[in-house]
């Protein structure tokens, strides 16, 4: 009998699939069981928020940036309020910088544990998920406190944060990361040695630094393969160079080095919390330059220059001198930028949004061929995938 | 910081319309026909060791006669240095594609295409990535409108979801708040510092 010609197959993956993340279609061409090309059909969360930034104000456009990666509200805001302070060039108080840094990193964990659950649940194991979202709860829980709304912060703002952390919530965050080391241990023991877990990510998706660095991959997939680039750590934004954490790696660049990396950045993100905690210092919230930052309510009952301020602020808000600026912070899942081109008005001319997801799921063909189907689930899950950012 | 622009200058700085510091960053501005060879010289470039493309996109200025600026983030990780290079391009220019060069342009090549249709050469697959099937228009460009042209609704007497021509119940208003005293640029109405003519044209 002589050789049988298969025809390839297409499959269809999504856009309902619970291991697509959200919306991904998937269009993969089989050899039996086997991946020949990847296509990902992205663009159905897109909301065209570029667009709608350049017809906002600046302040109007902060919002929009808890809606892109909506798993790490703060993140995001922090680049877009760093990238107007620089362009307009106001200095950020101590306190608001303390404030910040330990929001993203809360914002941090808050991203690992919904990722790392949900990459168990894609690959089988349930119990991550259940647990972790306990976790999660609590983290939001101080999100509320801060900024009175679990996900949708706009609580960073140009020229600091919003408004002062109510009494007693850092001595109750500082309590909940006494509590958390015990909760990534049980995770840990659910998954690290789980010979299941290992059998479905271990050499699964894997990339060499230089690969990883050609396909635009940052954050957590590029420190996998070995590379120690943290934004934190080699261009450090408002006080994380007062901070004392290390930079995990991996060394294999598989789906359980990205697992692996996440894990001890969690604890990481715990000490820079503490740290942030212990060394913040008392002061204002938000600098007090009433051109950009608006005026504390009391103010304004008595002060007939600060209620134009603020009506002035609300209405027009404020102009950014004309210029562009390329701005990127270490979000959980990567480099997040936002290149911004001002006109010398109060809108943007244009906010180029540079999503880290973006350019994983572009990679999602290149780890994904020759391996079997049942991995491009791992590897999807293992890169970190939320389409609020990759459709913008 | 001094080697890498000394090093970059002497590297490229032939092919470059300009070098420049803005802010702490470097910004190179680079002719349209010589993009991929200086994208090609600072990748290959031990010392400078421009390793990623982080990001590739454009901006639009619809009333410059070379409409846009197609711009490409550059990192050097060995160095712990950005760099930005600049290119202009017109309506009709295509724009030669750096995917040989660097794989992370190939997402973002397509979304600038469909954004504001601007063609690359050399890609392999330039379809549109984040509008839907089938859809007509560049939606960053300046003169493409907030709302768009199209809306699309699920029709329950044709069973499926249909595309119509956007209404809106109520006219779309752009809050102009822009102060008359800062950063304006045509003249208002009632504005008394503008001549008698002015005003009557206006």
């Amino acid at each position: 009998m002589g050789e049988m010609q298969i025809r390839p197959l297409t499959l269809n993956f999504g856009p309902q699939h619970p291991a697509a993340h959200g919306v991904l279609r998937l269009v993969l061409e089989m050899d039996g069981e086997i991946i020949e090309r990847a296509d990902p059909h992205v663009g159905l969360l897109h909301r065209g928020t570029e667009k709608l930034i350049e017809h906002k104000t600046y302040l109007q456009a902060l919002p929009y940036f808890d809606r892109l990666d909506y798993v790490s509200p703060m993140n995001q805001e922090h680049a877009w309020a760093l990238a107007i302070e620089k362009a307009v060039g106001i200095e950020v108080p101590k306190r608001a910088q303390h404030i910040r840094v330990l929001y993203c990193e809360i914002g941090r964990i808050l991203n690992h544990l919904l990722n790392l659950t949900t990459f168990a649940i894609d690959v089988g194991a349930m119990t991550p998920l259940l647990w972790g979202f306990e976790e999660r709860e609590k983290l939001m829980e101080f999100y509320e406190r801060a900024s009175g709304a679990r996900l949708h912060a706009a609580y960073f703002r140009p020229g600091g944060v919003h408004q002062d952390l109510p009494d007693g919530l850092t001595d109750d965050i500082l309590a909940w990361t006494e509590t958390f080391p015990d909760f990534i241990g049980d995770l840990e023991t659910l998954l690290t040695d789980n010979r299941i877990f290992k059998q479905r990510t271990v050499d699964i998706g894997v990339m060499t630094t230089e690969e990883a660095l050609d396909l635009g991959m940052t954050g957590p997939c590029l420190r996998s393969t070995g590379l120690a680039w943290d934004l934190r750590k080699s261009q450090p934004y408002d006080c994380y160079d007062e901070m004392d954490f290390d930079i995990p790696i991996g060394t294999t660049g598989d789906c359980y080095a990205r697992y692996l990396v996440r894990v001890e950045e969690m604890r990481q993100s715990l000490r820079i919390m503490r740290q942030a905690i212990e060394t913040m210092p008392d002061g204002p919230v938000l600098a007090e330059n009433n051109k950009v930052t608006p005026p504390r309510r009391a103010d304004m009952k008595h002060s007939m220059e600060a209620l134009i301020h603020h009506f002035k602020l609300y209405t027009e808000g404020f102009h950014v001198p004309e210029g562009e600026s390329y701005t990127a912070v270490e979000a959980p899942k990567g480099e997040f930028g936002v290149y911004l081109v001002s006109d010398g008005t109060n809108k943007p001319y244009r906010a180029r949004l540079r999503a880290p997801g973006f350019f994983f799921m572009a990679a999602v063909d290149y780890l994904s061929r020759g391996h079997m189907l049942a991995d491009s689930v791992a590897i999807i899950g293992s890169l970190d995938i939320v389409f609020g950012e990759i459709d913008r | 910081m001094n080697d890498f622009h000394d090093r970059l200058t002497k590297l490229v700085g032939h092919q470059c319309q300009a070098i420049e510091m803005k802010g702490g960053e470097l910004v190179l501005h680079v002719a349209l026909a010589d993009i991929v060879s200086v994208l090609k010289a600072v990748r290959d470039d031990t010392e400078l060791a421009v390793t990623q493309l982080s990001d590739l996109t454009a901006v639009d200025f619809p009333e410059r006669p070379e409409r846009f600026d197609v711009v490409y983030q550059m990192l050097s990780v060995n160095n712990n240095m950005r760099l930005r290079i600049i290119t202009r391009a017109d309506e009709g220019d295509i724009v030669p594609s750096v995917i040989g060069l660097f794989r992370s342009a190939d997402w973002a090549e397509r979304e600038v295409w469909d954004m504001f249709g601007i063609y690359f050469s050399g890609h392999p697959d330039m379809r549109r990535l984040l509008t839907d099937y089938g859809f007509e228009g560049h939606p960053l460009r300046k003169d493409f409108p907030l709302t768009g042209y199209v809306e699309v609704r699920y029709s329950d007497t044709e069973r499926r979801v249909v595309y119509e021509p956007v209404h809106l119940n109520q006219e779309y208003r752009d809050f102009d708040f822009l102060s008359p005293w800062e950063g304006m640029q045509l003249p208002q109405v009632g504005d008394d510092s503008d001549t008698d003519e002015e005003q009557a044209g206006a």
